[in-house]
């Protein structure tokens, strides 16, 4: 037992190598699951909240498996505040948008003024571009919440 | 059909009840965790299995997706269950707990 501690402490990188294998394997698989989500949100349960937290999940993953570093290689911290305040701008430019072409905050059928698809395709339509948005905001917010309570602000080491 | 689908339930029923039984009985942390994982990875892929034929009764390509969907289900189990099990049993080593032996006050 002591052993097994002087080895894992002499260990730099995470955890050991079952985890981050199998972390390795099924990173694509939950970044597609959350892209699902996100896009089936309007048919099935789910929706933009449940698949940003799963798309965040996954880079979650990556720094506890391996350590922050790699996970801010795979996607830095810039990117990450530019993907989650264009999420927020698509939320409140479609809202906003819908309140310029003559409905309320929101009102997707009002959108029927730009592009004529009918209001019933437009409710559809818009509710799938709110959701994009809502996914990525969530998405940014996650990781980046990760990241600082993790490393207490420093963003070096991590857990 | 229906016989076949009650065949694959109940027997991942079955597994279920012997993983809780397990984990309620066995002495401490590491037998009760091999308890665990035991009914996760048999138990909970009969269930699915069980539950995919079902929704097979008739045939057809949606139908086909929804099951194959189901399927993956438990291709994630067998990925993740024995990996959060390996996890868990790595770190009440590191941390130190000892294993029971024969004579030992359960815990």
């Amino acid at each position: 037992m002591k052993l097994l501690r002087e080895r894992t402490e002499k260990q730099r990188l995470g955890e050991s190598l079952i985890i981050q294998t199998s972390v390795r394997l099924m990173v694509p698989f939950v970044q597609l699951f959350g892209l699902y989500v996100i896009v089936h949100g309007h048919y099935s349960p789910g929706g933009g909240f449940q698949g940003g937290v799963i798309l965040g999940s996954s880079f979650v993953m990556l720094a506890l498996a391996f350590d922050q570093k790699s996970s801010l290689r795979l996607m830095s911290e810039r990117a990450n505040a530019i993907l989650g305040n264009t999420g927020a701008i698509i939320f409140v430019g479609v809202g906003a948008l819908c309140a310029i072409c003559g409905g309320l905050f929101l009102d997707y059928s009002a959108l029927d003024v730009l592009i004529p698809l009918g209001p019933v395709e437009w409710r559809s339509f818009g509710i799938f571009l709110v959701e994009v948005g809502v996914g990525l905001a969530v998405m940014s917010i996650m990781v980046s919440l990760f990241w600082d309570l993790g490393s207490a602000g420093k963003m070096d080491e991590g857990l | 059909m229906t016989i076949v689908v009650s065949i694959f339930i109940l027997g991942g029923l079955f597994f279920f009840a012997i993983g809780v039984l397990g984990i309620l009985r066995f002495p401490d942390f590491y037998s009760r965790l091999h308890a665990a994982g035991k009914s996760d990875s048999l138990a909970a892929v009969l269930v699915i299995a069980g539950v995919a034929l079902y929704n097979l009764q008739d045939l057809s390509l949606d139908n086909l997706l929804v099951s194959l969907k189901i399927m993956l289900i438990a291709v994630f189990i067998y990925v993740a269950s024995p990996t959060a099990t390996h996890a868990l049993t790595k770190t009440a080593l590191i941390l130190g707990f000892e294993p029971w032996e024969k004579g030992n006050k359960r815990r």
